[in-house]
Formats: C-alpha cells, sequence, structure tokens
C-alpha cells in the first residue's frame, strides 16, 4: 500500500510534477479547444447535408455517409499515425510541412465529427415532422425551417450527447502524445523518466478530470434551465 | 374574372395517393370568395389530405386546384409564396415549443414576408387582442392550455395576412370545455369574411356557420350543398349513414 501511494501520490512528487504537467496540459487545452469549435461546425454541416432533400443531392448524402462510416470506424490512434506520420511523408507543399499540432487537431477533427454528426441527426430526426410542415405552411423556405424552427429545437435536445463526446474528444487529445507532441501526457512521461516516479501522471490525470467536471456541471445547468423556461410547472 | 374563373379556389378531379392507397378520387370542389365550407365525414375520408393539397403540403398525383387565378397545381409554383396566401391550422396545433407566443406569431411575417420586426410585432399584439391573449405574449406554448394554444395557431396563421384560411380538425384534440373558445375565435373570422375551408367533426358548429357543407366520403365529394339541407334532408343514403352515427353519438 505505501509503496502504490508512494509512486502515484507522493507529495513532493506530485507537487515537484504540477508546473511540467501543467506546462503540457496547456497544449491539451488549445487542442480541445480548437478541435471542439471545428467539430461543431462541420458537423453540423455534414449531418444537415445528410438530410438534404431529393434526389439530385443524393451524391452529396453519400459522401457524408461514406465519410462518416470511415472516421467513426476507424480508430484514433489510426488516423493520427495516418495523418501525423504519412501525410508529412508526401511531401506535398502546404500539406506536408504543417507541425504537428495542425495534425493532431486534424485528426480529433476529422474522428470526432463524425461522431457529433451522428449526434446532431439524431437530434434533428426526433424534431417531429409536424413541425418542418408547421414551418412551411407559414411560407418560410427549406432553409429558413430548418434555420429558425428545426435547428434550434434539435441542438437544444443534443447538448448532453454531445458534450458527452467533447469530454471524450479532451482525454483523447492526449493520445496526440504518439505524434510526439509534447504535451500533458507527455510531460508526465518525462517526470516519471526523470525522478522513477508516476505521480506526474496522476497530476495529468486530475488536470483531466479537473476539466471535465466543470462542463459535466454546465449540461445539467442547461437542461434545467430550459426546462424551467419552456415547461408548464403545474397543470 | 368570368367563367370558371369566378371561383375563389377550384378544384377539378383532383387524385392523390400514398403508395397503393388512393387517399382522394377525382376530388371537385369550389369556394367563392367569403364563402365558409364545412368539409364532413369519418375519420380516413381525405379531408385533411384534401386541405394540405390545396397549400401544397402535399402533392396531387392528378387533377388542377386553381387558388385566387393562379393553378397551383404546375410545376413552376412558388410554394412559399403560395402558402404565404393561405394560412393552415392544424389539429396539434403544431405551434414553436421553442418560442414564446409573441415569437411564434411574429415568424412568418418577418422571416417569409420580410416584415421590420416592430411592424410584425404590433400586428401580432392586434391578433393577441382580438384572440384574448395579450398577457400571453411572453409565455411558452407548453403553458398555455389547448384551447389557448390553439386559438395562437390561428394567431399566426392570421399574421401572414392570408386571403384563405384552411382548419384542419382543430378542435379536435381539445377538452370539450376548451372548444366553444376556439370556435368562437373561428365564428368571428366567418363573420369578417375570412374564406375558409373547414374539416370538422362539430356538426352543429358547421351548421351554424358554413354557407356549405361538404360530404367526403372513401375519397369522393358525395353531397354538397346549403347545410340545412344536408343536415335535414341529405340526399345520399352514406351521408344519412354517417350523420346517423353522429347523432347517436351525441355531437349534433
Amino acid at each position: 500500500m505505501g509503496k502504490f501511494l508512494h509512486a502515484f501520490f507522493s507529495p513532493l512528487d506530485f507537487l515537484r510534477a504540477v508546473p511540467q504537467v501543467w506546462d503540457g496540459f496547456q497544449t491539451n487545452i488549445k487542442l480541445m479547444v480548437i478541435a471542439e469549435a471545428l467539430v461543431l461546425v462541420f458537423a453540423l454541416t455534414v449531418a444537415i447535408v445528410r438530410g438534404l432533400p431529393g434526389r439530385a443531392l443524393s451524391p452529396l448524402r453519400a459522401i457524408a455517409i461514406v465519410y462518416t462510416d470511415i472516421f467513426r470506424g476507424t480508430p484514433l490512434i489510426l488516423v493520427l499515425f495516418i495523418v501525423g506520420l504519412g501525410v508529412p511523408a508526401l511531401n506535398i507543399t502546404g500539406i506536408s510541412d504543417r507541425s504537428l499540432f495542425v495534425y493532431g487537431i486534424v485528426s480529433l477533427t476529422l474522428v470526432y465529427t463524425a461522431y457529433v454528426t451522428e449526434v446532431y441527426r439524431a437530434g434533428i430526426e426526433s424534431v417531429h415532422p409536424s413541425q418542418r410542415m408547421a414551418a412551411r405552411s407559414l411560407g418560410l423556405s427549406y432553409t429558413q425551417a430548418l434555420r429558425f424552427v428545426i435547428l434550434p429545437q434539435a441542438v437544444r435536445r443534443v447538448i448532453p450527447p454531445l458534450l458527452n463526446d467533447f469530454i471524450g474528444l479532451q482525454k483523447d487529445t492526449a493520445l496526440i502524445t504518439v505524434l510526439g507532441l509534447t504535451e500533458a501526457a507527455a510531460q508526465a512521461g518525462f517526470y516519471s523518466s526523470d525522478y522513477f516516479n508516476y505521480a506526474g501522471f496522476t497530476v495529468a490525470a486530475v488536470f483531466f478530470i479537473i476539466l471535465t467536471i466543470p462542463l459535466a456541471r454546465f449540461t445539467d445547468h442547461l437542461v434545467k434551465e430550459r426546462e424551467l423556461r419552456e415547461r408548464a410547472q403545474a397543470v | 374574372m368570368t367563367g370558371a374563373n369566378s371561383h375563389f379556389v377550384s378544384l377539378e378531379a383532383v387524385t392523390k395517393r400514398f403508395g397503393d392507397l388512393e387517399v382522394l378520387h377525382g376530388i371537385d370542389l369550389t369556394v367563392d370568395l367569403h364563402q365558409v365550407v364545412c368539409l364532413i365525414g369519418a375519420s380516413g375520408s381525405g379531408k385533411s389530405t384534401l386541405l394540405r393539397c390545396i397549400n401544397l403540403l402535399e402533392r396531387v398525383d392528378a387533377g388542377t386546384i386553381v387558388v385566387d387565378g393562379q393553378t397551383i397545381t404546375g410545376t413552376k409554383v412558388d410554394v412559399n409564396k403560395l402558402r404565404r396566401k393561405i394560412g393552415i391550422v392544424f389539429q396539434a396545433y403544431n405551434l414553436f415549443p421553442h418560442m414564446t407566443v409573441m415569437e411564434n406569431v411574429t415568424l412568418g411575417p418577418i422571416q417569409a414576408l420580410k416584415l421590420p420586426k416592430a411592424e410584425a410585432r404590433d400586428r401580432a399584439r392586434e391578433l393577441l387582442v382580438l384572440i384574448g391573449l395579450e398577457d400571453k405574449a411572453d409565455e411558452y406554448p407548453d403553458r398555455l392550455s389547448g384551447g389557448q394554444q390553439q386559438r395562437v395557431a390561428i394567431a399566426r396563421a392570421l399574421a401572414m395576412n392570408p386571403s384563405l384560411m384552411l382548419l384542419d380538425e382543430i378542435t379536435s384534440a381539445l377538452d370539450p370545455q376548451l372548444i366553444g373558445e376556439v370556435l368562437a375565435l373561428v365564428r368571428t373570422l366567418a363573420d369578417e369574411g375570412m374564406t375558409m375551408i373547414i374539416a370538422t367533426h362539430e356538426m352543429s358548429f358547421a351548421q351554424e356557420v358554413a354557407d356549405r357543407v361538404c360530404f367526403l366520403d372513401d375519397g369522393v365529394i358525395l353531397e354538397d350543398g346549403p347545410p340545412r339541407q344536408i343536415f335535414s334532408s341529405p340526399r345520399e343514403a352514406r351521408t344519412r349513414e354517417f350523420l346517423q352515427r353522429v347523432i347517436e353519438s351525441g355531437r349534433l
């Protein structure tokens, strides 16, 4: 027991590792914020494309389906190898000379956009068709009905599962260490090889947990607030 | 306007199929300006489908529909423009739950008619006074009673300043004590000369408010006449049967 506590929770090592791991963790934060912003926009776009009506647009829908199938099915670590190791080897100017940070963002965005697309799509499909019908009957166009009636309801409904995927994304930023990018997990590794103590990993874990808890509470808050505003309290 | 075009709405041999099921087989119907026509008939007789065909929420498979001199069943019809002239109110209200009453009523005018926001709100306030819900402008639909929601749905349709209103069994989802307030509103519209096609199960209301009553049976209009004639001396056996069932269920 003492051995275990010393290896992972030694107070001295814990405090000593904090600045070093924090140094790396800032990279994780940047990765997650940028990737999340991109995922929000791209996933919504792909979800909308998948729902477009008419035969003429079926090639676009097909592309969207193939994309989600591929990137939901491929492990992130393989996407990281392909993008982070394979692409630089191609020697294409403008694409092969980007930083590891950029390859990390691209990989995370590719994989998580595929997940979040499905979340958005479930939300869009959960809005009853009569809502679209009511909007169209007022003379709103397809796009206007989507923008003012369907999407606002869909997005509100999927905020909890969406934030759940974002928690996954935040944790997966640690995987980018396999490309050799110095982030929190990498710094924790450096610490452990310098001092023969694993408290650095514990510190990194604590950082990740601290970041997800507010997100979880924020989700709860959003859901509750909407309930209060829109639902009848006593009938 | 002369001849066949003098009717405000005219349907000729309108046919609608859902897959193998033919819901409307050759409907002929005309409605003049300021007329109120009630469609009666059993559930599944095609009343709702007929109304939805008139504002192109459903595409007809054959036949022609002319509204206000414009053939709407052709290929080059601007559906959004057409729907702005035709208000429809649904059985299940279909209000937008994420918007306040005011936002529900002003969405169409602001987005589809491009009315300035202030003007749309002023007009919406007038309509809320008309429906007796001026104090509910900032409430969300789920906090209103069914009757109140349906009145808001009527106001939402009226906000587009339509020249024709289609009412699709708008009291069928309401508790009996809430039906009166909605019908009173429809009566007001009829008195003001609104052209309306009303699918309804409320026979006494149809008798009172309609200029003409059409009995739909299995996708055709079997009988079409003034309410007094239809209700007191129906010509068709099927109409008599239907009305008999209605009387037995205590709805007339």
